[in-house]
C-alpha cells in the first residue's frame, strides 16, 4: 500500500505561461468583482427602473463565464517548487478574501435593500435570488479556502464570517472533519453516486452534512467537556452572525426582506451541493484487506483546469490537488494531468447536472471509462445498482490495473 | 520513553507513537521523526506536516 504523496507532472513552463502567472495575481481580484457586479446591478435596476439588471450576475455566472472558459481554454501552468515557496507566504492572496468576504455582506444587504425598496416583477426578483445565489456560491469558494487554514485564528473566523452570509454555519467543520475524511466513498453525504439526480442527491447531501457537522462539533466539545449548547460551539457562532445580521437587514429593509433573505440563503446552499455533486460523481475509493477506504488519490476526484472558471473558484476545480493537500493555499494548486477531468468548468457543468438527462449524457460514460467497465469499482446509487450493471458493466481484463 | 501525540490539523486523526499504526508499518513505538515526510493522513490524505503536536 503506498501512503506517500502523489506529485503532479511537473513540466518547465514556456514565456507564455510565465506572463500568465504574472497576470494571475491580480486576475483573483475577481472574487471581488463578483459582489461589485450584483451591487452594480441592483443600482442599475433602481436608476433605470429596469427590474431585467437583477439578472446580471446569473447571466454572468451561467453563460459569460462558460464562454470566457471556452474561448481562452485551459491554465497549463503549474507553479514550481521555488514559485510555490515565493507564492506559499505572500500575505496578499488572503487578503483578498479577507476584502471580498467584506464585499460579500456588502452585495447581500445592497440586493436586499434594492428589492425590498423597488418595485420589481416576481420574475426579476427570482433574477435577484439566482444572483445573490451565485455570490454565495462564490462566497462559499472562499469560506473554503479560508476554513482550511485550521493553523490561521485570522482565516479561520474570516471562513465563519463568510459563510454567515449563507447561513451555512456547519460548512467548515462538516467539511474538513466529515467531507475530507469519507470522501468518494458511500458514507459521505456530499459524494454523489452514479445514477444519482441532483436533487435526489441533494435530498440526501443537505440534511447529512448539517448532522455530520452538528455531530463532529458536538463530539469536539464532549471532549472538551463542554456542552454542545457552549458559546464556544463554532457552529453557533456562524449561526448567530447570520441571525443578527439577517434581524437587523430585516429591521432596516422591512419585513419583505427576511423571506428574500431565507430564500436567497438556500438557492446559495444548493449552489454548494451543485458544486459537490460534480467533484467526486460515481468515483469510489477502494475497501482495503484491513477494511479501512484507501487513502484518497488524484484519480478521485474530478478536475477541470479552465482559466476564467478556476478563478471564479479560486483553483476548487483542480481538485485533486486540493484533496491531496487539503490545507495548500488556492494560489498553489497544480493541475494533475492523468486526473479524471471534465468536460467543462464547474459553472457550466452545473447548469448541466441541473438536467438529469444532460448529466447522464455527459458524465456516465466518463465513469465507466476511470473504471474500465468494472462497475464495481464505481459508487453506484443503489436504486439504479441493477440497471447500471446490466447497462454499463463490462470489464476489460486487457486493460485492468 | 516518553511518547508524544500528534493530531491532523483537517480531520482530528490522532497519531500516538506508543501504539505505532501497525497497519501503516509503523510498529509500536516508532517516533514522529521517523515517519517519513511524504506520509500522509490515513484518514483525509493530508500531509505530515499538517500534524500538530497535542501531548
Amino acid at each position: 500500500m503506498s501512503s506517500a504523496v502523489i506529485q503532479p507532472e511537473t513540466i518547465s513552463a514556456t514565456a507564455e505561461e510565465r506572463k500568465w502567472a504574472i497576470a494571475k495575481r491580480y486576475w483573483y481580484l475577481v472574487t471581488l468583482i463578483v459582489p461589485a457586479i450584483l451591487i452594480f446591478s441592483g443600482v442599475m435596476a433602481i436608476e433605470t427602473n429596469s427590474g431585467q439588471w437583477l439578472w446580471l450576475l446569473t447571466v454572468v455566472f451561467f453563460i459569460v463565464i462558460p464562454i470566457v472558459d471556452f474561448i481562452f481554454g485551459a491554465d497549463s501552468f503549474n507553479p514550481s517548487k521555488e514559485e510555490q515557496d515565493a507564492l506559499k507566504d505572500d500575505s496578499y492572496y488572503k487578503k483578498i478574501l479577507y476584502a471580498a468576504t467584506a464585499f460579500q455582506w456588502l452585495g447581500l444587504a445592497s440586493m436586499t435593500c434594492v428589492v425590498t425598496q423597488g418595485d420589481f416583477s416576481w420574475f426579476n426578483i427570482l433574477g435577484a435570488v439566482l444572483s445573490v445565489g451565485a455570490m454565495h456560491a462564490v462566497g462559499l469558494t472562499m469560506s473554503h479556502e479560508l476554513g482550511h487554514k485550521m493553523n490561521d485564528k485570522a482565516q479561520v473566523v474570516a471562513a465563519q464570517i463568510c459563510s454567515a452570509c449563507s447561513g451555512y454555519a456547519h460548512f467548515n467543520i462538516e467539511h474538513n472533519k466529515g467531507h475530507h475524511k469519507d470522501v468518494a466513498t458511500p458514507d459521505d453525504p456530499a459524494s454523489s453516486r452514479m445514477g444519482e439526480s441532483l436533487y435526489k442527491f441533494a435530498l440526501r447531501e443537505l440534511p447529512g452534512a448539517a448532522r455530520r457537522g452538528w455531530s463532529l462539533e458536538a463530539s469536539r466539545l464532549k471532549r472538551q467537556k463542554r456542552s454542545a449548547f457552549s458559546i464556544h460551539n463554532e457552529l453557533l457562532q456562524s449561526l448567530m452572525i447570520t441571525v443578527v445580521a439577517y434581524g437587523a437587514m430585516t429591521y432596516f429593509f422591512g419585513w419583505m426582506a427576511l423571506p428574500f433573505l431565507l430564500i436567497t440563503a438556500v438557492y446559495g446552499w444548493f449552489q454548494l451541493t451543485m458544486a459537490n455533486f460534480i467533484e467526486h460523481y460515481g468515483l469510489l475509493r477502494q475497501t482495503l484487506e484491513n477494511g479501512r477506504f484507501e487513502r484518497c488519490q488524484p484519480h478521485h476526484s474530478w478536475n477541470n483546469n479552465f482559466k476564467a472558471s478556476n478563478l471564479l473558484t479560486l483553483h476548487l476545480q483542480r481538485h485533486s490537488d486540493h484533496h491531496a493537500h487539503p490545507t495548500r493555499p488556492y494560489q498553489l494548486l497544480r493541475d494533475y494531468h492523468d486526473a479524471p477531468e471534465l468536460p467543462h468548468g464547474y459553472p457550466a457543468m452545473m447548469g448541466m447536472a441541473l438536467i438529469p438527462a444532460a448529466w447522464r449524457t455527459i458524465m456516465d460514460h466518463r465513469v465507466v471509462e476511470w473504471a474500465k467497465g468494472d462497475m464495481n469499482l464505481v459508487n453506484i446509487d443503489p436504486a439504479q445498482r441493477d440497471e447500471i450493471f446490466r447497462q454499463f458493466h463490462n470489464p476489460d481484463k486487457s486493460k485492468a490495473a | 520513553m516518553s511518547f508524544k501525540k500528534y493530531c491532523c490539523v483537517t480531520c482530528d486523526l490522532i497519531y500516538d507513537e506508543e501504539a505505532g499504526w501497525p497497519d501503516e508499518g509503523f510498529a509500536p513505538g516508532t517516533k514522529w521523526e521517523d515517519i517519513p515526510e511524504d506520509w500522509t493522513c490515513p484518514e483525509c490524505s493530508a500531509s505530515k506536516s499538517d500534524f500538530y503536536l497535542i501531548a
